[in-house]
């Protein structure tokens, strides 16, 4: 059979497809349990560090049992507990209609459009007592969005513990020194809120000077990459309002003990 | 022997696919601010290009004129989804890394073009050969501009420290430039520079 008549050119095509595609789900589907298991033990791990208790080398399951996951309503700042926090993804929840709600362009600091109404914390428990909470948050940067998590101390809900992003794509060495260990250990000890319960955490243009009155809630600005550090800075300032974690974090407050 | 060693180490030095054919930019570019990444990637390519090149090699007699650009594209998209999902079960960290770049393997003018020019026309012992070869000339390009790229960026290589750098107290004052994509330009110039300064055959006429 001549190789370029017409049957033969569907024959090739036909059977190129059928090999191809046995091969490629094959991949898809024998890699499949070990790939959920890689994303599944990173969003713990990054859990685990955002609250402090992530050593190199360390089980993360084992340490993963000190730290409950619960839903809470952004709007009405209640735990929804009928959703699994363990399968729910609040990034897609905010393509949804029904869980997803637009975002005022004059508010949407953190530049995302779309927020979903549920999104998952985690609870860090230490002797019993929830010590530290750990919060979901992501914004734009120069480049891309990124996806971290803030931790704060349970008892004031202000004593920032740790800032960790677990995903993004600014430009390495400059926007990417958001996962330089020296600028993140800045963050533990800053006050998100002043006195007056207003949001006062600050990303600064430039080095924090010390003296300054306002020092406890200023970090550093990362040289070479002012747009990242505004996106940090505003991602916070968003997540933190009313639009954000604020009618939560009022609950916490109203609640006084352990919730 | 000869024959194959040639096909082997050609595209090494004399016939380099980024250097002399200027091929395959885009990635090269990308994936180069850090040793890991850049050595993950060009073993990727390796695997891809030898295969693809086998493939291509073994049906050549009856893959149809009309279609044997889709033909090789299918097999290259292939092998590059395997690679990808083989990262992401594998070597999780990495891919996260090299994110969609190793997706774009597929529209890596090295892969298709050797599949076109070579594998179409040589028998596949050879065609393997050359995928080798031309895999190795591309990942050689890769380390040494991610080696210039990551030791004077961020003073490491393979996230060692190399040179203690001056935010942590060190004498090193590092290059931001080279930690963006234009300075792989730079670098790849200076490589090309050197090498037509010893292989003088590779420069082109002026008209």
């Amino acid at each position: 059979m001549a190789k370029d008549t017409m049957s033969k050119t569907f024959f090739v095509a036909f059977a190129l497809c059928v090999v191809c595609s046995v091969l490629v789900s094959a991949a898809a589907v024998v890699l499949k349990p070990t790939q959920a298991a890689n994303k599944l033990a990173d969003k713990k791990k990054n859990i685990l560090s955002a609250a402090g208790l992530y050593e190199d080398g360390a089980e993360i399951d084992a340490l993963f049992e000190q730290i409950e996951a619960r839903v809470v309503d952004l709007q009405s700042g209640q735990y929804a507990d009928d959703i699994d926090p363990s399968t729910f993804d609040f990034v897609s929840a905010a393509k949804d209609n029904e869980l997803g709600t637009a975002i005022d362009p004059g508010l949407d600091r953190a530049g995302i459009k779309r927020r979903s109404r549920y999104i998952p914390v985690y609870l860090v428990r230490k002797r019993g007592a929830v010590d530290k909470i750990v919060l979901p948050l992501y914004g734009k940067g120069l480049w891309s969005t990124l996806y971290g998590f803030l931790a704060i101390d349970r008892d004031d809900l202000s004593t920032i513990r740790s800032l960790v992003y677990y995903q993004h794509g600014e430009t390495p060495g400059l926007g990417g020194e958001v996962d330089n260990p020296a600028w993140k250990a800045q963050w533990n000890g800053k006050q998100a809120f002043d006195a007056e319960g207003n949001i006062a955490i600050q990303v600064m243009r430039g080095a924090v000077d010390p003296s300054s009155p306002s020092a406890h809630s200023q970090v550093d600005g990362l040289s070479g990459a002012t747009i990242t550090a505004r996106g940090v800075h505003d991602m916070l300032h968003y997540w933190l309002s009313e639009e954000g974690y604020g009618p939560y974090l009022k609950h916490l407050r109203s609640e006084g003990g352990i919730g | 022997m000869g024959k194959a060693r040639d096909t082997l180490l050609r595209p090494i030095f004399d016939d380099n696919p980024i250097a002399l054919q200027i091929l395959g930019i885009c990635s090269a570019l990308a994936v180069t601010s850090k040793m890991e990444t850049a050595v993950v990637m060009s073993l990727a390519v390796i695997f891809v290009i030898t295969f693809s090149n086998g493939a291509v090699s073994l049906i050549r007699q009856h893959i149809p004129t009309n279609i044997r650009i889709i033909v090789q594209m299918t097999i290259i998209a292939s092998l590059v989804i395997v690679v990808d999902q083989g990262l992401r079960a594998y070597a999780f960290n990495i891919s996260k890394q090299l994110s969609v770049f190793v997706g774009l393997i597929i529209t890596n003018c090295i892969v298709m073009g050797r599949a076109e020019a070579f594998a179409m026309k040589e028998g596949v012992r050879s065609s393997l050969i050359d995928g080798i070869g031309n895999g190795l000339g591309y990942s050689i390009i890769l380390l040494v501009v991610a080696v210039l790229r990551e030791l004077f960026g961020a003073g490491k290589l393979f996230g060692i420290e190399v040179f203690q750098l001056a935010n942590v107290g060190g004498w090193y004052e590092p290059n931001g430039l080279m930690l963006l994509p234009p300075s792989a330009f730079f670098i790849i110039g200076g490589f090309i520079w050197v090498l037509r300064s010893f292989k003088t055959d590779q420069i082109e006429m002026d008209n």
